[in-house]
């Protein structure tokens, strides 16, 4: 390992350093401005740990939503030899290029109280999705699956399809296969996807404030509180970004030691 | 044609820019320097810095503007006054800068950006957008406080949202929105998308509301009154065109686009 991590060649090296450098400046920045005098009396401010309490439970919801639709979607995109395929990868993936905002007001015509569906759920059950909490799961779901959706369909291509065929010949149905073959064959996979997936959704900000509105306790996730306290207190807002980077980076390192540990014994065994 | 030489005109009488001054050696040659301009040959780039409710107005004073003068690039970054405050106090280059309030003006005449004294220009009371319709019935301010209703007020943090709260105060109504929006053209959409019943939004909002938002005037909005002022920044990289901006948005053309947007005449 040594070796081969000294042995970096220069044309890579140079611009690996300039890439950490340019992603890691601005948190440097941000770093370098916080108020450290005044931490923690805005930490323990009224509303900041239900705002970062709402953002950890919505984007894990967000993810497990993405895994359950996700995975399977990823497959038929990898696996099934149906027609219109790329077409509905174009379309998969159009959540990405959409401004967040946008995807908002989509939500809105879809789901939204005048919306095509949502209108239906009004009426007959009463029953609004904007501005509750579900929204913003909603709102972050849309924009954060596709990452796992693309992870999890790059794994599936690089994936030994032969090892599926194996299964089939030993009269294992597709089923069986997958559960039982393909499912840990690109569990490093959907395990990336699913922190990409992750992270996308605690920083989301366009999509929620614009579908699910922003109230604390029930809408108000860190983004937006860290959007609105800079209109009144850059330094707020600088300790509120430096908590939510602090517990998704935490989070992160945690569940990779994990994950890296398990899914590397599982591909030795 | 006539009209261009009228603003031009207009244009040099208050060419002092941000107001004030006007007696002094410097303004004057100022002026004199920007007589031949003002007659078609400003030219360059002009960055104005505007608050998000002069969109409309403001974007067509821009045109009348370049008309006037071909050679002149007129470039606008609309936003909330708050961030546009920040975005110079952080050292964008702009020309003029146009609030929404005089909190966030202060903002940038503290930190010493201002070439001249800020003026007020235009104001702007708060009404409530209802969607077409109005399905929720809403008839005053009063409205607010119905659990029943869905309702979207402006965040405390941002210009339009202080102003809610001083209007509910005003008329003892404990409010119970629904979503807290980030500005007020949010507030809007949501309006004009008819998710809310009501939002608390200005009364250019709702002309800006087009055909899907109908605006309901109350008295308490007089407790809220928000002042827009202007001002050519020192550090303007266009100083002659900046002053030229200032002037017509406070001619007499200016004050009539302003008025057709639903902002009212200072102090009337």
């Amino acid at each position: 390992m040594r070796n081969r991590r000294s042995g970096v060649p220069a044309p890579l090296l140079i611009p690996a350093s300039l890439g950490v450098a340019f992603l890691v400046l601005p948190l440097v920045g941000l770093l370098v401005r916080a108020p450290w005098g005044s931490l923690w009396s805005q930490l323990t401010a009224p509303g900041v740990g239900t705002a970062l309490r709402l953002s950890l439970v919505c984007a894990t919801a967000a993810t497990l939503i993405s895994l359950v639709l996700g995975v399977p979607l990823a497959w038929v995109l990898a696996r099934s030899r149906a027609r219109g395929r790329s077409v509905l990868r174009a379309l998969v993936t159009v959540p990405l290029v959409l401004p967040p905002v946008v995807g908002g007001v989509a939500l809105f015509l879809v789901l939204g109280r005048q919306g095509i569906i949502g209108r239906r759920l009004y009426e007959t059950a009463g029953i609004t999705i904007p501005f509750t909490t579900p929204a913003v799961v909603i709102a972050e779901t849309f924009v954060a699956m596709p990452f796992l959706v693309i992870s999890v369909e790059g794994a599936l291509r690089a994936a030994d399809a032969r090892f599926e065929d194996v299964a089939a010949t030993l009269g294992a149905d597709r089923w069986t296969t997958f559960r039982r073959v393909t499912l840990p064959l690109v569990a490093p996979g959907i395990a990336a996807g699913s922190v990409l997936c992750w992270a996308r959704a605690l920083g989301e900000f366009g999509a929620t404030i614009t579908f699910a509105g922003n109230f604390p306790g029930t809408t108000q996730t860190m983004p937006l509180a860290v959007y609105l306290a800079l209109q009144r207190d850059p330094e707020a807002a600088i300790v509120l970004s430096l908590v939510l980077m602090a517990v998704s980076l935490g989070t992160l390192l945690l569940l990779r030691d994990r994950w890296l540990g398990r899914s590397g014994a599982g591909i030795a065994a | 044609m006539k009209r261009l030489a009228v603003l031009a005109a207009a244009a040099l009488l208050a060419l002092t820019g941000c107001g004030a001054g006007s007696g002094s050696v410097g303004s004057g040659s100022a002026a004199s320097g920007s007589a031949s301009s003002s007659g078609g040959g400003l030219s360059g780039t002009l960055t104005v810095f505007a608050a998000a409710s002069l969109t409309g107005v403001f974007g067509q004073l821009g045109k009348e503007l370049t008309k006037a003068n071909p050679g002149l690039d007129v470039r606008f970054n609309f936003a909330g006054s708050s961030g546009l405050a920040t975005q110079l106090t952080q050292g964008a280059p702009a020309d003029v800068f146009a609030s929404a309030n005089t909190t966030q003006m202060k903002v940038v005449t503290a930190a010493g950006l201002q070439a001249a004294d800020p003026v007020v220009f235009t104001e702007n009371v708060l009404e409530i957008a209802v969607p077409k319709g109005n399905p929720g019935h809403v008839t005053g301010l009063a409205d607010f406080g119905n659990p029943s209703l869905t309702l979207a007020v402006c965040a405390p943090d941002v210009p339009c949202g202080a102003a809610a709260k001083q209007v509910f105060a005003a008329a003892g109504v404990q409010a119970r929105p629904d979503t807290e929006e980030e500005d007020v053209k949010a507030a809007l959409t949501k309006v004009q998308l008819g998710e809310v019943d009501a939002a608390l939004v200005y009364a250019t909002d709702v002309q800006a509301g087009g055909p899907k938002v109908q605006g309901i005037p109350f008295p308490e909005a007089e407790q809220a009154v928000n002042k827009y002022p202007i001002c050519v920044l020192k550090a303007a990289p266009n100083a002659a065109a900046a002053r030229a901006f200032v002037a017509l948005v406070r001619s007499a053309d200016g004050q009539a686009a302003l008025k057709a947007a639903g902002f009212r005449v200072p102090g009337a």
